[in-house]
């Protein structure tokens, strides 16, 4: 069968498929609150002041917690795969190395406001996570080698502290008296920041592990 | 027909041209590529039907699963392209045998 053959084959009941979602998307009832007012009556409680970071890291904290889980597994399934792949030779030029001294030190600052605005607007662990990982990734194509101290375990505990840490505070409530991941409302806000500033360095890490592809091999 | 309605049907065509990508084309950077498409035009919708709540704030949990979903897409797609590099590397090509030949 030639190739246009095919995809004007499959054009047609993905067509059918199309209508169907759009005619589904258009019938939903409007207007409709869905969850907003749910989220809003108990927002004081939850020790942000941002709707969506209180969802995320209070309400459905169960879903950020197995996404760094995801994010952690997926790392390890890259590095299964084989040693980092061997670098083809051209050596940065002086501009991306000016660039890479001029910026990281501000991306890691504004990555560290990131997290922190995220408890009252829009932000939070995963754009600062990003940030960072920008950063990593800007210095390892400025071809800055990775430090030796961070040889083996300490670039391990790095990519596992956000989840470790997500994990220790949510069994950490339970001790007193609270169910996995309820945060007791007086320690919300500060127990949310701790978590998503571990989650940021870890999903920093963990991006910049995953763009490099491949198990960096000890030396 | 409000913009937020606009929206949600322009994440349905992505998702739908995205689909249909990924069932013609066989290179597998394509496929994974045409995947992520897809997973926009999910995106697109889910963040637009937020918008059906009336007043200036749209309904939060949506846009939290999507910021979930963005995040565990591209955990995906870095083991995807991963897998097609040591597919890539085993085989010399870029795209699976075809169908019924191992």
């Amino acid at each position: 069968m030639s190739g246009s053959r095919a995809g004007w084959i499959a054009a047609l009941p993905l067509g059918a498929v199309g209508g169907g979602l759009a005619f589904t998307v258009l019938a939903l009832p409007q207007p409709h609150p869905g969850l907003r007012d749910a989220v809003l009556a108990r927002l004081a409680a939850s020790g942000v002041d941002s709707p969506v970071t209180a969802v995320l890291l209070n309400f459905r904290g169960y879903d950020t917690f197995l996404e760094i889980a995801v994010l952690t597994v997926a790392v390890v399934g890259i590095w299964s795969m084989g040693p980092t792949p061997v670098e083809s030779g051209d050596p940065p030029g002086p501009v991306l190395e000016l660039l890479v001294q001029v910026l990281v030190p501000f991306m890691l600052l504004l990555g560290a406001y990131l997290v922190w605005a995220g408890s009252h607007q829009a932000g939070g662990a995963f754009q600062g996570g990003a940030v960072f990982a920008a950063a990593l990734v800007l210095m390892l194509l400025g071809g800055a080698p990775l430090p030796e101290w961070l040889g083996r375990w300490p670039l391990r505990v790095l990519l596992t502290f956000g989840l470790l840490a997500f994990a220790a505070a949510g069994l950490g409530v339970m001790l007193a008296g609270h169910r996995f991941l309820e945060w007791p409302e007086r320690w919300a806000g500060l127990l949310i920041l701790a978590v998503e500033m571990a989650a940021a360095i870890s999903i920093g890490t963990i991006l910049a592990a995953a763009l490099r592809g491949g198990r960096p091999e000890p030396r | 027909m409000t913009a937020a309605d606009l929206y949600a049907l322009t994440g349905v065509v992505l998702f739908v041209v995205a689909l249909h990508a990924v069932i013609v084309h066989r290179p597998l950077l394509r496929r994974i590529m045409a995947l992520n498409v897809m997973g926009s035009g999910v995106f697109l919708v889910i963040g637009a039907l937020a918008r059906r709540a009336p007043g200036e704030l749209a309904d939060p949990v949506p846009h939290a699963l999507v910021i979930t979903g963005i995040v565990v897409a591209i955990a995906a797609t870095a083991l995807a392209l991963a897998l097609m590099l040591r597919v890539q590397a085993q085989t010399g090509r870029s795209e699976l045998p075809p169908a019924g030949r191992a």
